[in-house]
């Protein structure tokens, strides 16, 4: 990886720029602008955003389309959310319980000893480390079951999608291990700091922005390296890439897992921002919900993917508020006019429209180094193939 | 200040002018930020000043309340009828004159059958909004994803739904009936009448059918004569196929099919049953999960026979009844139906104008306190209470199901029954 084409950095100049402007507008301009009660659903969305994030290295550029990554955001969430409850649950604040000690919907399920498998979750280190590791373990012995038998395309979307419906039902049905479809809620402290008021709201949203950037930071990485180039090939041509030597599947199991480990982060900042975690985030339609966030942002564009996340959800809160019925409308409209007018998404906008008229203000950088993205739809694949098979 | 919660106490101008002293200072900077500047110019109603000390969305001739319900995604079918009512008694309560001389004015947000929804609107609600109060909520899930946002910003919720129980709030109103207050009485009629001694216990699989389960497997094997469950199962929200369960109830042959599935499943079980052969009318089935909305689905000739236990049906024989449905369908048009929780949910804006007016405040700590004891005569239902432990005294009511969607009540519990959330000896 250090030998990436002679480049001595792995960010370009206009990369450093979007960038920027991305963590000036989350950091400075959106707290500034947002009175607090906004702010924090700017925060809910940027946990949605780590998801679009790993479905742009995933999708976008290794071409591997998963429809169940709500299932990994999902894994993470409840690794937090079981911390915290279990910290909410002690013997004081559940004594009105049968049981006291134990979360209050173990209590109604008849339960009266913590099951084994709560127990590591007492400890906050192992539960964040189990944020990362539990999501990529899922991923990994997917992806082994999956890319070494040669299963892609449309069937691995399909396993991806049924895989999401099994984890939902799986999580409704054990009721009293997983709180079933009501979800672990009423989530309050984190090593007694309480999680609910509006300072820790106003942290928690920082914290998530800084690790926001620099999951945006590790994907540029991941993008520029030898290994974001191979994945690139296998989109475009993965037979030349196998015939060439490479082990197709481990690449793929392994931005598979990135991918899942970023939604696992997610997931887990939902769950301290939001205070509670449920299996409907779990299920097809929101894992399916957050491919189009990626589709809106453009699947090829890193900083797209967040702009993307926060447009689609930003309509959906004031349509929604604005109205209360006629909202999904508005919404359909929107998904309809990004397939057939603008199919790459606002970054293929950004990059074809508006990024050609700014060249002179990147001193020219912006042209020379074309990303795949910025090639114009009418010749996508064979643009890109070519350079990265040529490496 | 204790005599606040003496309904007979009406506002005196002096009384009025000594709140206003007390109130005056704290609210200030709150009027003034929130561009509600009070001018006691009406005569009759109490100056906003006293009335809103915490900076509540009341002016002097509005107050703003939420309604929080699914009207899209798959809750929408039931919740669509608790918007009506809630509507309704909103247009009734303004036509009377409002609450403290305070038209209501509401603000309406969609849970969207989403239950971090309901929490984000919730939130939006009570924050942005400053509601007075919240009426809302269905399912469970969304209660209990409500539940830590009205009880960190201090709302006040009326929930309508029929419910599992083993909660009590100091923000929330249930107007609906507890597990205890559906269940009990109910089991018992049909020990009576129909010498049921094996049950058989079908459920959707989530926490209300199961608590009720629960306390009705207690109930049958603890309290009734001979009585025992011969089967128990669970099915997940939105199930179709129930033939394997039907086959065992046909092996079995239970006296009493109990039945709590809920939602578009219930279509298919009834249709399902039928076509099984089990004929409703020979075979006992006594559900807590539907009402007239629901048989608007599964269709009269297929639910026809069976027995519903529930606190209200649309067919109940009073005048207060009487006047709410000719009022509601003058409102939503004739075709529409009344269940359980419509009628709870049209409680919620009148117990809170009834609590508003005792407490002679909108603040919710003296809602809150002011609750317990609340009356009303005119509820469709009959007359009810609100208990100290904010769940209502109602009855338990038993319907036969007819084959053109209504019922006909065959049983009614004599006394209104004490709600009992915690109930000892069934947890």
């Amino acid at each position: 990886m250090s030998k990436s084409s002679g480049r001595t950095f792995f960010l370009r100049p206009q990369d450093m720029i979007g960038i920027a402007i991305l963590a000036f507008i989350l950091l400075v301009v959106l707290p500034l602008a947002l009175d607090n009660f906004r702010l924090q659903f700017v925060g809910k969305y940027l946990t949605y955003a780590f998801v679009a994030l790993g479905l742009v290295l995933c999708w976008g550029y290794a071409g591997i389309l998963s429809l169940g990554q709500g299932v990994f955001f999902g894994l993470g969430g409840y690794c937090m959310a079981m911390f915290l409850k279990l910290e909410a649950s002690s013997v004081e604040n559940t004594k009105i319980q049968t049981t006291p000690g134990i979360p209050d919907f173990m209590d109604w399920n008849q339960i009266t000893a913590l099951p084994w498998f709560w127990e590591p979750f007492k400890s906050f280190a192992f539960s964040t480390v189990a944020v990362v590791l539990v999501p990529a373990f899922f991923a990994l012995i997917l992806g082994f079951a999956l890319f070494k038998r040669r299963v892609g395309g449309v069937y691995f979307a399909i396993i991806t999608q049924a895989l999401a419906a099994i984890m939902t039902i799986l999580i409704i049905g054990q009721q009293g291990y997983t709180g079933g479809i009501n979800g672990i809620t009423d989530l309050r402290t984190l090593h007694g700091w309480d999680i609910r008021t509006d300072s820790a709201k106003t942290i928690l949203y920082f914290v998530c922005v800084g690790l926001l950037l620099a999951c945006i930071l590790l994907a540029f990485y991941v993008k520029s390296s030898k290994l974001g180039r191979i994945l690139v090939a296998m989109r475009d041509k993965e037979d030349r890439v196998r015939f060439s030597g490479y082990d197709v599947a481990s690449f793929k199991i392994f931005v598979f897992c990135l991918a899942a480990a970023l939604s696992g982060i997610g997931g887990a900042m939902f769950a301290l921002q939001v205070g509670f975690m449920s299996p409907s985030f779990v299920g097809i339609v929101p894992s399916i919900e957050m491919v189009i966030y990626t589709a809106v942002g453009g699947r090829l564009s890193i900083l797209g993917a967040i702009y993307g996340t926060l447009l689609v959800n930003w309509a959906k809160t004031s349509f929604s508020e604005s109205f209360p019925e006629l909202w999904l409308f508005g919404l359909g409209g929107l998904f309809i006019a990004v397939v057939l007018i603008f199919p790459n998404g606002i970054a293929g906008l950004w990059q074809s429209y508006i990024a050609p008229r700014l060249g002179p203000l990147f001193g020219g950088a912006a042209r020379r180094t074309t990303p795949p993205a910025a090639t114009p739809p009418a010749a996508p694949s064979s643009g890109t193939a070519a350079p990265a098979a040529a490496e | 200040m204790s005599s606040k919660n003496d309904p007979t106490n009406t506002f005196s101008a002096t009384r009025r002018k000594l709140l206003m002293g007390i109130a005056a200072l704290p609210a200030v900077p709150v009027l003034a930020s929130t561009g509600l500047f009070s001018t006691p110019a009406q005569a009759q109603a109490p100056a906003t000043s006293a009335v809103n000390t915490t900076g509540l969305a009341v002016t002097d001739t509005e107050v703003t309340v939420g309604i929080l319900h699914s009207v899209t995604g798959t809750m929408a079918i039931s919740e669509t009828g608790s918007v009506q009512a809630e509507k309704l008694a909103i247009e009734q309560i303004n036509a009377m004159g409002g609450v403290l001389g305070r038209k209501i004015k509401f603000i309406q947000e969609d849970g969207a059958s989403d239950w971090p929804t309901f929490a984000e609107k919730a939130k939006k609600l009570l924050v942005n909004d400053k509601v007075a109060a919240i009426m809302g909520c269905w399912t469970s899930a969304s209660r209990k994803a409500v539940l830590p946002v009205v009880e960190q910003y201090n709302g006040m919720l009326y929930y309508p739904t029929f419910y599992e129980g083993l909660e009590q709030s100091k923000n929330v109103i249930y107007t609906g009936q507890e597990a205890t207050q559906q269940i009990l009485a109910g089991l018992d009629w049909v020990q009576k009448t129909k010498a049921g001694k094996t049950f058989y216990l079908i459920g959707s699989d989530y926490i209300w059918p199961r608590t009720s389960m629960k306390i009705a497997r207690k109930h049958i094997e603890g309290h009734l004569k001979d009585s025992s469950v011969v089967g128990e199962e669970y099915f997940p929200l939105g199930h179709t196929q129930f033939n394997s369960v039907i086959n065992k109830i046909k092996l079995k042959k239970p006296d009493v099919i109990y039945a709590a599935v809920v939602g578009g499943s219930n279509v298919a079980f009834y249709k399902q049953l039928k076509a099984a052969g089990i004929d409703l009318n020979k075979q006992t089935l006594l559900t807590i999960s539907v009402t007239e909305d629901e048989i608007d689905g599964i269709g009269g000739e297929n639910f026809a026979g069976a027995y519903s236990c529930m606190k209200y049906f649309q067919s109940l024989d009073n005048p207060n009844n009487k006047d709410f449905v000719a009022a509601f369908k003058k409102m939503w048009g004739e075709k529409t139906v009344i269940g359980d929780v419509t009628q709870a949910a049209y409680l919620g804006p009148w117990l809170w104008k009834f609590t508003v007016e005792k407490a002679g405040s909108f603040d919710i700590d003296k809602i809150a306190e002011a609750s317990a004891g609340i009356e009303f005569t005119k509820a469709p239902e009959g007359y009810v209470k609100i208990h100290p432990n904010h769940h209502l005294w109602s009855k338990t009511r038993v319907g036969l199901a007819q084959p053109d969607g209504q019922f006909k009540v065959v049983f009614e519990t004599p006394d209104l029954i004490e709600p009992d959330p915690f109930p000892k000896g069934y947890q």
